[in-house]
């Protein structure tokens, strides 16, 4: 496989084979990503077409001082906020708990034993088995929670990448990455603990 | 350096901290006493596990493939934006 920055020096050169990989490799992450922003599909549809524009005519002046995703995720962004957003982007973000208070008794320990899942090393190796359940999770969370997850969790990237593509301070983003991972959590659990 | 007690952090506390935990974002001190505490409590510890398997897990979903309409309707639209701004 080619590394990004060979494709970009390919798609620097007009080669639309390498356009084509690059979709191919961030379509979809985009689409899911620009559908928590916007108000329907079609509208997220066409940030992320507006995007790739944005990056074939920008590529050029792409000095890679940041990664290509982070750079393609923040252009996303822009656009999609551009195109008429349904996120409330000026709420603060809520710094109460993530674990439900009632969860704890008044010395704040755990009020019911947590029960461990089946055996959390096998839930671990069968980490893939839980896409489905996961996915299905994910679709539930509020959109600002689904944003973080999806950059952080699903596509790798770090808290301070997140926080530079969103336009969220560091803290912010470790919020609504922790009270997204608790829900997700909650489905598990909700569904056996067991793949 | 003085080793807090367990009790100096409670579970509700605990379980706050561990995104910050696995993002190494915590101090050194409060680091200490939130291995501390999991290291004595099986219910804190257990969440923490959980916590890292549903990590995994999330790592696993990817997105569909793309159809091949999609990608022949971005590559019409490929060559029309080259032909509009070859750049």
């Amino acid at each position: 496989m080619e590394t990004e920055p060979e494709l970009l020096e390919r798609l620097r050169d007009g080669d639309e084979e390498a356009f084509v990989m690059l979709v191919d490799r961030y379509q979809q992450p985009m689409l899911r990503l620009a559908c928590t922003m916007v108000p329907s599909r079609a509208v997220a549809e066409e940030a992320v077409q507006d995007t790739w524009m944005g990056v074939v005519r920008g590529v050029h002046r792409f000095e890679g001082r940041s990664s290509f995703k982070t750079w393609l995720f923040r252009i996303l962004v822009n656009r999609a906020r551009s195109l008429g957003t349904s996120e409330q982007r000026y709420v603060p973000v809520d710094p109460g708990p993530a674990v439900d208070p009632g969860r704890f008794d008044a010395a704040g320990a755990w009020a019911e034993p947590v029960e461990p899942w089946a055996d959390a090393s096998d839930a671990r190796l069968d980490a893939a088995a839980w896409a489905p359940a996961i996915k299905a999770a994910l679709d539930g969370l509020p959109p600002r929670q689904r944003q973080v997850v999806l950059l952080r969790d699903v596509e790798g990237l770090s808290g301070s990448e997140v926080s530079a593509v969103l336009g969220i301070s560091l803290g912010n983003q470790r919020l609504l990455l922790h009270r997204a991972r608790n829900r997700l959590r909650e489905a598990v659990t909700a569904a056996g603990g067991r793949a | 350096m003085r080793v807090l007690p367990r009790h100096d952090l409670h579970c509700q506390q605990a379980v706050e901290l561990v995104t910050d935990y696995l993002d190494g974002a915590l101090s050194r001190r409060q680091r200490r006493r939130f291995e501390a505490h999991v290291k004595d409590c099986p219910n804190c510890s257990a969440y923490l596990e959980q916590i890292q398997a549903v990590i995994a897990m999330t790592g696993t979903v990817h997105p569909e493939d793309l159809s091949p309409q999609a990608r022949d309707d971005l590559t019409t639209l490929y060559r029309r934006w080259r032909g509009d701004d070859p750049g």
